[in-house]
């Protein structure tokens, strides 16, 4: 699907995560990422960490109260937990995505689903494991984004995961302003339309624009 | 992409699951909750007061609260905004998670009868009073940019505050995730963008919050970022920490939800030591 996007420039990274798998990279300053979601309707649970102080991480509530807006798109800033801006949402062929709502888990799964759904893989399952990768553990973990996924809020308050808008080879390119690792689930939750009740690979690319 | 039959019985039989807990718990749940706290009622025996703490406008303070002690956060002034935090004293990676609050619940909006919960599928607080039902779970707080760029220099934030109220307990800035800020009335328009209706708010206003495990808690005293007043003067914040009458078996909090029953599960079999 990728193919099918213009890249001009050097591509740093290419890779086709699995459904319900992780994945993790550092995004240079300048360097843009580009997150496809390949077959649609998949939800794409991500999180950034400034790598000059992996302390220093992406804030959901950060960011929505910055562009006083609930939903993410073109010209978001992805905030930092000290009010830094980590990278730009440059461009969005989808146009709504969440930061609401969280990643799914083992705990929180029981709670929304039932009981018995506690042995099945979670978002928070990946993310601990590959933070592990960087000395970074379950405290680092915090609520996340979610691309391609349709959370909307109404005026009362209600908030509801509903059917995803993406169609097959949307994309969303974020431009890092600073040196960001990035941490990626593709969200293997089964019980909600995130991912259409059947999670799919997405394709991810880092690739640095001609100058 | 070409499911198999089997395969689409699966993805048939989760949906019609997933409506089904979605109509429940956007229609008869929410429908049973209570109106909010009249601002005169529920009282507190004075003989169960542990501590009152005024918190000044701009500061923070840190407080130990045991399961089954409640904190009344009560808005003297009327401008002041309680950003709130905790921990599981028996191991902070365990804390309070806006996300799963919201989301579980299928509502953003925090009143009475609601539950906040950790990150481990377990009930923090119940909310047992509140007179407002005007709070904000979702677009955080402020921090050393926003109020610099605000008010200018010499103004305390809400970040800088967490993290030193996190650290009087050997806690650090990757301890402080999510924050929920009472008596801030933030809701999201129809076009998506957050509005903030000052007459939400009075002079006045409590909230209580009964601890459904041993916490740490932070509170910071300083005005949410959304909040449209062009100067910096939150007022005082009380706290009030105090011994609450055990939930009964009809418990509001416990019973007024599916979710919220199946997070107290989650908090019993933790308590009993069977689960971690």
């Amino acid at each position: 699907m990728t193919k099918a996007l213009k890249t001009s420039g050097r591509i740093i990274v290419d890779f086709e995560i699995p459904a319900k798998k992780p994945w993790s990279a550092f995004v240079k300053k300048g360097q843009t990422l580009r997150i496809v979601d390949t077959h649609g309707q998949q939800a794409i649970d991500t999180l950034f960490y400034c790598a000059d102080n992996l302390q220093e991480r992406y804030s959901a509530q950060d960011t929505l109260r910055a562009q006083v807006s609930a939903y993410i798109s073109t010209g978001t800033k992805i905030v930092s937990s000290e009010g830094r801006t980590m990278l730009r949402v440059t461009a969005d062929s989808c146009g709504l995505h969440d930061t609401s709502a969280g990643a799914c888990s083992c705990e929180s799964n029981t709670v929304r689903f039932g009981h018995e759904t506690k042995y099945q893989h979670a978002c928070r399952e990946n993310f601990v494991l590959e933070a592990t990768k960087y000395g970074l553990g379950k405290r680092d973990i915090v609520p996340n984004l979610n691309f391609f996924m349709n959370v909307p809020i109404d005026p009362q308050g209600n908030f509801t995961v509903v059917d995803g808008v993406s169609k097959p080879g949307d994309y969303i390119e974020l431009v890092a302003e600073i040196d960001v690792l990035c941490l990626i689930s593709n969200c293997p939750q089964i019980n909600n339309p995130c991912n259409g009740f059947y999670p799919t690979p997405v394709q991810v690319t880092i690739f640095e624009a001609d100058s | 992409m070409i499911l198999t039959e089997a395969e689409k019985v699966e993805i048939t039989a989760h949906r019609k699951r997933y409506e089904e807990l979605k109509t429940v718990g956007q229609g008869e749940a929410p429908r049973a909750l209570p109106p909010a706290t009249s601002r005169d009622d529920a009282p507190i025996v004075e003989n169960a007061i542990v501590h009152r703490e005024i918190v000044p406008a701009g500061w923070y303070w840190t407080m130990k609260l045991d399961r089954g002690e409640t904190l009344r956060l009560l808005n003297q002034s009327g401008k002041s905004c309680g950003a709130l935090t905790a921990w599981n004293r028996a191991d902070p990676s365990e804390r309070l998670n806006h996300a799963d609050t919201v989301k579980v619940q299928w509502a953003a909006a925090l009143r009475k009868g609601r539950v906040i919960l950790s990150d481990m599928g377990r009930v923090v607080f119940s909310i047992t009073e509140d007179t407002s039902g005007a709070h904000d779970a979702i677009t955080g707080v402020s921090n050393a940019r926003t109020v610099l760029d605000r008010y200018g220099e010499g103004f305390r934030n809400t970040r800088d505050n967490l993290a030193l109220a996190a650290g009087k307990i050997g806690l650090d800035r990757a301890d402080i995730a999510s924050v929920v800020n009472f008596f801030a009335p933030v809701s999201v328009s129809e076009d998506g963008t957050f509005r903030w209706d000052e007459n939400k708010r009075s002079a006045g206003d409590f909230v209580d919050l009964r601890a459904e495990l041993d916490l740490w808690v932070a509170i910071s005293n300083c005005p949410h970022p959304m909040d449209p007043a062009k100067i910096y003067a939150p007022g005082d914040l009380v706290a009030i920490r105090y011994r609450s009458k055990p939930p009964m078996a009809d418990d509001l909090c416990r019973t007024a939800s599916a979710e919220a029953k199946r997070a107290f599960e989650n908090n019993a079999l933790y308590l009993e030591g069977t689960a971690q």
